[in-house]
């Protein structure tokens, strides 16, 4: 392991009850301290159920096949869950999409974070207010202490999402997994999200795996990118070079698909992304890239080390 | 020559109270546009900015409380009814959820074909126009018996197109049609709507929150905030210097630079309108004027109109 990991996920396969073929697999990446990794892909690529394994965390019927999830020094899938129940939220957070779904209408926002901190930090009382406020005022909610007594249905969405970030930091975690945090917000309140989570980082020193369909959000936010595909990783780069040069095709291609200021043609990938269970043989790009030649049909290109700490899947890189 | 025009519009509603009527909601407040022939408008806004009742109004599918809506020159709304139904056809809508648009137990060949049957087309006339639509929106014929739920998004949404097409109509209006497509796919269907709306002739209203979305496809945009319009431009002009604050700040915050940014709240709740200028709030320009007196919507050049005091 190099120096400074945080966080390892080594040769991951996720399998489903009553399937014979994988939903995510091989995948495989590493996260430093203090870094905002970001994974982008479309729907299906398996980048939700991955961010899900960091925690690990399942949805039912989901089960890892093989490979390790190393926190640290701990591998999270060999713990039992209770012991993984207690290493989430105190290490690892974790931020979705929705905070309606995430937090329990029928209580205080201020009692949802309280609960936290004395679950993870044993913290009560008076104690667990003053630090509820004082985690309210770091994540910009106006107002924190009158924040406290309002129900989650009384918040904008915007107000919400900073709620469920500071749920997630209670815990004082060292990695946050944030799943599509941004994307039911409208774009102004998104631009003041994205500036959170770049503060939080600065402050806190925390690593971030930001999750995303969004190459702009992703662009804005990480630091390094990796680009999934029908399950895998296909390339993975500083997010300097990932955008100013791709080298994998998808990548490329979806770039080249993505609307930006000023962008007079789009360039078309024709198909779509394969589902689990019909991915092709050989790359799983190949029967929508431009550039494949009879090989690629054949074999499976492993990822490799183009450049430093650029990795790309593809037989013609 | 102008096809569709909204004058003055404004639109509310009553919210359900507990045992007594609840508070009124304004969604549209004095809403002026017009869609030329051939023309693409865009309309981009923040959510409750109230771009889909307008595209509701502009579908004749609600009556404006005030003002008028005028289709092909006509006053709709003060039309006999037989009239309306005549001119219904020509107004057809693309929505953002094909899935709950088109009906689950239909096979796609009756989907597309449903608007040619209800006018008393032939059945030969109907079947080749169908799989020539077919065609053009990039179905292959196969498709012709399947279900909605047996096709991909796109391809849902490429029916839904087809369906709204296949009747040459006028004006379709296009709300957020590729917010829930993914990137590659959105591609797709964005390049088939501006192929389309050059074979057909027709004009499209296109509504969506993503800007440069927006700025790819339309030739003029509309921009929304709490029910007005408050910049009406060509889509070049977006590229340039002095436009309206609430513009400049929806361009600020597409995501992509890490470049530090405004904050700026919040949009308001439609129930807590700002008096004067509705964008006074959140504005850094903001001067005791704009708390007291609504800016109108003024031209600065042939077709570029805002609203706001500072400009």
């Amino acid at each position: 392991m190099e120096g400074g990991t945080l966080l390892q996920v080594q040769d991951l396969v996720l399998g489903c009850r009553g399937r014979s073929y994988p939903l995510v697999g091989t995948v495989s990446f590493g996260l430093r301290a203090g870094e905002i990794f970001g994974l982008v892909g479309e729907s299906g690529c398996g980048k939700s159920l991955t961010g899900l394994a960091c925690l690990a965390l399942f949805p039912s019927g989901v089960k890892p096949l093989s490979g390790r999830v190393i926190f640290r020094d701990t591998d999270l899938l060999s713990l039992p869950e209770e012991k993984r129940r207690k290493f989430r939220g105190r290490h690892i957070g974790l931020i979705f999409q929705e905070p309606l779904n995430a937090l329990n209408p029928v209580f205080t926002v201020g009692h949802q974070v309280e609960e936290v901190l004395e679950l993870h930090r044993g913290l009560s009382g008076e104690k667990a207010r003053r630090e509820t406020v004082r985690l309210f005022s770091e994540v910009g909610l106006p107002d924190p202490e009158l924040r406290l007594r309002n129900y989650p249905h009384e918040l904008s969405g915007g107000m919400r999402q900073r709620v469920m970030i500071a749920m997630a930091l209670a815990g004082d975690p060292d990695l946050l997994v944030a799943d599509e945090p941004t994307t039911a917000l409208d774009v102004t309140v998104q631009a003041q999200i994205l500036e959170l989570f770049l503060e939080l980082r600065a402050r806190r020193g925390l690593s971030i795996l930001f999750i995303s369909h969004d190459l702009a959000v992703i662009r804005e936010v990480a630091d390094r990118v990796a680009v999934m595909y029908a399950g895998e990783i296909v390339e993975e780069a500083p997010r300097e070079e990932l955008f100013s040069s791709p080298l994998h095709p998808y990548t490329r291609a979806l770039l080249a698909a993505f609307p930006r200021l000023g962008t007079r043609k789009l360039e078309v990938l024709p198909g779509q992304v394969p589902p689990p269970g019909t991915w092709p043989r050989g790359c799983r790009f190949a029967p929508r890239c431009p550039e494949k030649i009879p090989l690629c049909a054949e074999k499976h290109p492993e990822l490799k080390e183009i450049r430093p700490h650029h990795r790309v899947r593809c037989l013609r890189v | 020559m102008t096809v569709l025009e909204l004058r003055e519009v404004s639109k509310s509603y009553r919210l359900r109270g507990f045992l007594r009527q609840g508070p009124e909601l304004q969604v549209l407040a004095g809403v002026s546009l017009s869609l030329r022939r051939h023309e693409i408008l865009g309309l981009v806004g923040e959510s409750g900015c109230g771009k889909s009742t307008l595209a509701r109004l502009a579908l004749a599918l609600e009556k404006p409380d005030q003002g008028e809506f005028l289709f092909l020159g006509q006053p709709y709304w003060r039309l006999p009814r037989r009239e309306r139904r005549n001119l219904r056809p020509r107004l057809q809508a693309v929505f953002q959820d094909p899935a709950a648009s088109l009906n689950p137990r239909m096979r796609i060949g009756d989907l597309i074909s449903e608007p040619l049957r209800l006018q008393g087309v032939s059945r030969e006339e109907t079947r080749d126009r169908t799989l020539k639509m077919m065609e053009m929106v990039g179905l292959p014929e196969e498709a012709l018996s399947r279900f909605p739920h047996q096709l991909s998004g796109g391809q849902r949404q490429r029916v839904a197109l087809a369906r709204a097409l296949i009747t040459h109509p006028e004006v379709v209006v296009l709300d957020e049609p590729t917010s829930a497509l993914d990137v590659s796919v959105q591609a797709q269907i964005l390049n088939l709507l501006l192929d389309l709306q050059h074979r057909f002739g027709v004009s499209y209203i296109f509504i969506s929150h993503d800007l440069p979305v927006v700025l790819y496809l339309a030739h003029r945009v509309a921009v929304m905030y709490l029910g007005e319009i408050v910049e009406m431009a060509p889509a070049a002009d977006l590229e340039k210097p002095g436009l309206h604050p609430y513009t400049e700040l929806l361009l600020a915050s597409i995501p992509g630079e890490r470049k530090k940014r405004p904050v700026a709240g919040e949009p308001p709740s439609l129930l807590r309108r700002p008096y004067g200028c509705v964008f006074h709030p959140r504005c850094p320009e903001a001067r005791p004027l704009c708390q007291r007196e609504k800016p109108p919507l003024r031209r600065v050049s042939r077709e570029h109109f805002i609203a706001c005091h500072r400009r």
